[in-house]
């Protein structure tokens, strides 16, 4: 288990790392079967569900959904910064080969602090303004490397130079007000990835910000991904980013993970309907006037999730079944042979079996998908 | 609690979600069916209910109470001078004791509810009527407006009020619409400032802006925008103004311009009590009691009201208290 | 382009704010907007946030007043009107604001709100029982239920209430609805089944929108024009395929390009990232404002402000441009100095 005391060895990732091999893909979190409840004042609801994914060294994982549908609270579960209400009801996070649910809160910010790093969904609120920005910046380098103000000073502004503030030595001093949101941005960027963390978790980073300050925070992500080897968990709600910024996607919705694996293949071929209703409420491709296929009605409020899919309100392949028996997330394949039977797993196409995922050795992530009709999807 | 109003919903809800293509509504923990009248909610909040009891009692006895005392208030017994409470001894009419004269507290008590009130409550209900229109529209236009009228509560708010009244007393007649006028001159400035701040940042909100560009006129916009959402901040601002008219009251009439003897009010009786505070507590304890018991009361109900009357926040009513408090420990339960 | 409904020309509106850096008090939102719309047209209106986009929408709704320039509404300009000439032009131009939870009234009943316009003009609808009867149609046409009527705003999702703040504009059966990014606040799913129904009315109804928005894939969804605005100027305008396929002005052509796609082919495109912000309104650059960010500009660039030229491709396709040296990415195109900003 490496821990903050040793960050030389990834400051220099061309040296340790060899070059892009299975290195590379090392998976760097895994999770499984994480749950996390809410107590409010109409009982206890289940914000996330069983919700599982991998994120490797050097990609980009996107968790994809609308909003309210469970994303900040997983990103939050993983960090340990959740609300008091909120309660972790289960599940496994391992970072590094370290179960972080299993740990107490303590040793979990020691051990976690340096290694993982996350930046919020408002970058207005999670600076605090009564500091500069170099005090903030300083603070990560003065609690887990013990450094004096003046050597965090020097940190604070090495680090501002690392994420493309202009003048950064005069700019050190400011408060956080002084900034405008794109530069604001980079400040929280700059504090997550400041002890070099192996897991970079970005919760919506640009969806306050405009198109042409979103592409140079995009440009930055990957930048600092590059250098640092790290693994990267973009949250996000908009489709063209995930599309262009992340080699894997989980796509969730009320709390569960609906579907997942390589962006281009989930993309191309969807094997969940409410990802190919994503997809299409999208206005490309379309004659400029034409109807949009919208996905009907609206997500599920969090106390009346249905006890089968939680799709089935707005599923047009509804049936009974999806009614009584909520679909597990299983490996998904391309299509029913003629049988009828799932043969899903066994396509040869797909790299991806149950088998070859306890390993953590699988050089694909795995395609999945939550739905008893996913092999009848077809997509012209 | 509220498991079977859940169930309601959460059936519902699944019963519209079937024919499939109409978008489902997202039921709001409220109480759509058979939103229960203003009155029952007022019987589940155990702390309204019993406050509006309290000024239901208060609002009774100024009204019937003075004539069952009859000249109770007013006679002297020497006998009986300086007599402590909580004894009936001396007969009911002196369970709550009786002053230096001899005269019982609590008929004199129930007699002052009747003159405090019918001071009290006009003044508090002129202030605010004024103060507070006067307050929306400045604050609504903005600009001028706005500007002259701070001055203006500046003003007020800077001279002395015992001052004021002493002069505006002095050139009209100390009539009982005089005090009650004067009471609300000195408290204008405080609704209306708290009135114009909230209209201010009322005007500029956007569902002002829609009404603005159907072509409202700027007074339709106030009564049908801005008044429905101050007025529970206002009211229960007059609550408070209740206890601070009361005792004011009383301070007019020792410069001789207010209730004279032998009228009573509570706050007189409070004013003419404080130096016997060492020999006779009861005499000004028992009608500050009643100041205090009923500002709270009228404070607590507004507090409601202001609940009640907002859909956003009126499903909190529906929850007893109880489990709201009983949720909070749950937490620590928790490894 | 179908004969000009509403046409704007130089609109200019300065709001006086607390000093500057530059100790300046004086900032130019809008700076000479030129601008129309057709009958049962879409323009669209594209910029980064802060160019000025909401103050032109509200300046067209008079809830601000401009400094400078001229409004037209089918030759009257609403500017002068009073009384009863003024109601009538209000209820030919409506306004969708962006935020569907702040533009409803919270303290009433959605029947209520979509009523609310008529309280004004009584005379569209005389007695409550053909209001009522209104408010059910126009419930039924934003595709909500007439049961809706009763329940109250926190009772609905985003995009209901949206459908309410349209319902509520068309309450008054306008000519031209403006729609201040009436799908951002919305989600994907919700946001297509709003474009869907705007769509719908358009058709039915033969209104015209404004439709501002910063999404470049709505806006290319549903503008039959579009205008690019840039620091309170519109630098460029065309045909909406025009302007996305061959932008003229440097910063379309970032703006374009900035905008993530849904292309997942895996080609990786070659992308304008431009360095820096949006400057200060408060202090805009010397002569062309969009020179601190633009890659092609030269000294003549910070010393005149480039007037708008109307661009001919070989083909005749035209576009209005501000720009000393248009991208030139059909050969053969001719500048030539635009009569009028309005010129398209
Ligand atoms: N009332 C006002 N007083 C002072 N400045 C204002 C006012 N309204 C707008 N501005 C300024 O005018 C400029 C244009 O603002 P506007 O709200 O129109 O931008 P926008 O394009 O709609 O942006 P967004 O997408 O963020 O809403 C901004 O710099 C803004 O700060
Ligand atoms: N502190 C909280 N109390 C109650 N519910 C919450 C709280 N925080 C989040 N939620 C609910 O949890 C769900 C998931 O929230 P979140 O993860 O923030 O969604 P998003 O995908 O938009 O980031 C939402 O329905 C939200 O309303
Ligand atoms: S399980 Fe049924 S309801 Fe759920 S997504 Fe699949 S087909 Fe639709
Ligand atoms: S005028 Fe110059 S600075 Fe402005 S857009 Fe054109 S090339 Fe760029
Ligand atoms: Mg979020
Ligand atoms: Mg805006």
């Amino acid at each position: 288990m490496k821990t903050a005391a040793d960050p030389s060895t990834r400051q220099n990732p061309q040296g340790s790392a060899g070059p892009a091999g299975a290195q590379a893909h090392d998976v760097v979190l895994q999770v499984s079967d994480l749950a996390v409840d809410i107590r409010t004042h109409r009982g206890t609801v289940r914000a996330v569900n069983s919700v599982g994914f991998e994120a490797r060294a050097g990609e980009t994982l996107a968790l994809l959904g609308e909003s309210g549908c469970g994303k900040s609270m997983t990103a939050k579960a993983l960090a340990g910064i959740m609300d008091p209400v909120c309660d972790l009801a289960d599940g496994r996070i391992v970072l590094n080969g370290t179960d972080l649910a299993a740990l107490t809160p303590k040793e979990r910010l020691k051990f976690a602090g340096p290694e993982l790093g996350i930046v919020f969904q408002d970058a207005l609120t999670a600076l605090n303004p009564v500091y500069t920005v170099g005090t903030q910046l300083g603070e990560a380098f003065r609690i887990h490397r013990g450094l004096n103000a003046k050597q965090a000073r020097a940190e604070a502004i090495d680090l501002m130079k690392r994420v493309g503030i202009p003048e950064p030595e005069s700019r050190v001093n400011s408060y956080p007000h002084q900034f405008s949101g794109g530069m604001r941005q980079r400040i929280l960027i700059a504090m997550a990835v400041a002890l070099n963390p192996r897991l970079l978790i970005a919760d919506e980073p640009t969806t306050a910000l405009d198109v042409t300050v979103q592409a140079q925070i995009m440009q930055l992500l990957r930048k600092l991904r590059e250098e640092g080897q790290m693994a990267v968990i973009l949250i996000t709600h908009d489709l063209a980013v995930v599309a262009e910024e992340a080699d894997s996607v989980a796509v969730m919705y009320a709390g569960n993970v609906v579907e997942s694996g390589p962006v281009a293949e989930v993309f191309a071929d969807p094997r969940h309907p409410y990802t190919k209703g994503l997809l299409e409420s999208v206005p490309v491709h379309l004659e400029r006037g034409d109807q949009l296929k919208s996905i009907p009605g609206s997500p599920p409020e969090l106390h009346d999730i249905p006890s089968g899919c939680v799709y089935q309100s707005r599923c047009p392949m509804v049936q009974d079944i999806c009614r009584a028996e909520r679909p597990a997330l299983r490996p998904a394949g391309r299509r029913r042979t003629p049988s009828g039977t799932a043969t899903a797993a066994a396509d040869p196409e797909q790299t991806t079996s149950a088998g070859t995922n306890d390993g953590g050795a699988t050089v694909r992530p795995v395609r999945t998908a939550a739905c008893h009709f996913s092999e009848e999807i077809t997509n012209a | 609690m509220t498991s079977s109003l859940t169930d309601g919903a959460a059936s519902e809800g699944q019963e519209e979600r079937q024919p499939a293509g109409q978008p489902p509504t997202r039921n709001a923990p409220d109480l759509r069916d058979g939103q229960p009248g203003l009155f029952r909610l007022l019987l589940k909040d155990r702390f309204a209910a019993v406050a509006a009891f309290v000024l239901l009692l208060v609002g009774l006895t100024a009204l019937v109470g003075p004539a069952l005392m009859g000249d109770l208030a007013t006679k002297q017994n020497l006998l009986f001078a300086n007599k402590a409470p909580f004894t009936m001894a001396h007969g009911w009419e002196y369970f709550l004791g009786s002053d230096s004269l001899g005269r019982s507290m609590l008929a004199r008590l129930v007699v002052a509810s009747r003159t405090t009130l019918s001071v009290a409550l006009p003044a508090v209900a002129v202030a605010l009527l004024i103060g507070s229109l006067w307050g929306v529209w400045a604050g609504y236009h903005r600009g001028w407006r706005e500007n002259v009228s701070m001055r203006v509560a500046d003003v007020i708010m800077s001279f002395p009020s015992l001052l004021l009244a002493v002069v505006v007393l002095y050139v009209f007649s100390p009539s009982a619409a005089n005090i009650v006028l004067i009471l609300a001159l000195t408290r204008i400035p405080i609704y209306l400032r708290t009135a114009r701040a909230e209209s201010a940042e009322l005007q500029s909100r956007t569902f002002v802006d829609a009404a603005r560009t159907f072509g409202a006129k700027p007074n339709a916009i106030i009564f049908r925008h801005v008044i429905p959402v101050v007025l529970p901040t206002l009211l229960t601002l007059a609550t408070l103004e209740f206890c601070y008219v009361m005792l004011a009251e009383s301070s007019l009439s020792f410069l001789g311009i207010g209730i004279q003897p032998p009228d009573v009010s509570w706050g007189l009786m409070v004013s003419q009590g404080r130096q016997y505070l060492q020999t006779a507590w009861w005499l000004s304890i028992f009608p500050g009691v009643a100041i205090v018991v009923t500002t709270i009361a009228a404070n607590v109900l507004a507090a409601w009201l202001r609940i009640a009357t907002d859909p956003a926040q009126r499903w909190r009513l529906a929850l007893p208290r109880k489990r709201l408090i009983a949720r909070i420990p749950a937490k620590e339960a928790q490894p | 382009m179908p004969e000009p409904l509403l046409s704007i020309e130089g609109l200019t509106k300065t709001f006086h704010v607390a000093k500057s850096a530059s100790g300046n008090t004086r900032l130019k939102a809008l700076d000479g907007i030129s601008l129309s719309v057709g009958r049962g047209e879409t323009l669209g209106l594209v910029g980064e946030s802060g160019c000025g986009k909401s103050t032109l929408a509200r300046t067209l709704m008079m809830l601000e007043t401009p400094d400078e320039g001229t409004v037209s509404f089918e030759g009257t300009n609403p500017f002068g009107l009073k009384g009863k000439e003024l109601l009538a032009w209000r209820r030919r131009v409506q306004m969708v604001f962006q935020d569907p939870f702040a533009s409803l009234n919270a303290r009433m009943s959605a029947g209520d709100i979509i009523a609310e316009p008529w309280t004004t003009h009584r005379s569209l609808y005389p007695t409550s029982r053909e209001r009522d009867e209104r408010v059910q149609e126009l419930l039924q046409m934003v595709g909500l239920r007439a049961s809706d009527a009763r329940k109250s705003p926190q009772e609905f999702s985003g995009g209901q209430r949206q459908r309410i703040g349209i319902a509520r504009a068309l309450a008054l059966k306008p000519d031209v609805i403006i729609l201040d990014e009436p799908v951002s606040a919305l989600d994907l799913s919700v946001q297509a089944q709003v474009l869907n129904l705007l769509n719908e009315l358009q058709k039915e109804l033969g209104v015209s929108y404004i439709f501002i928005s910063h999404d470049l894939t709505v806006v290319r969804h549903v503008a039959d024009r579009v205008a690019v605005m840039y620091l309170g100027r519109i630098i460029e305008t065309g045909e909406t395929e025009e302007v996305f396929d061959h932008p003229r002005h440097p910063y379309t052509a970032a703006l374009m390009s900035a905008s993530p796609k849904l292309d997942v082919t895996g080609a990786k495109r070659d992308r304008i990232v431009l360095q820096g912000e949006l400057p200060s309104p408060l202090d805009p650059p010397s002569g062309c404002r969009f020179r601190t960010r633009c890659w092609k500009a030269q000294d003549i660039c910070a010393e005149v402000a480039p007037e708008p030229q109307v661009l001919t491709a070989p083909d005749g396709r035209r576009h209005l441009a501000e720009c000393h040296f248009p991208l030139d990415t059909i050969k053969g195109l001719t500048g030539a100095p635009a009569a009028t900003a309005n010129a398209l």
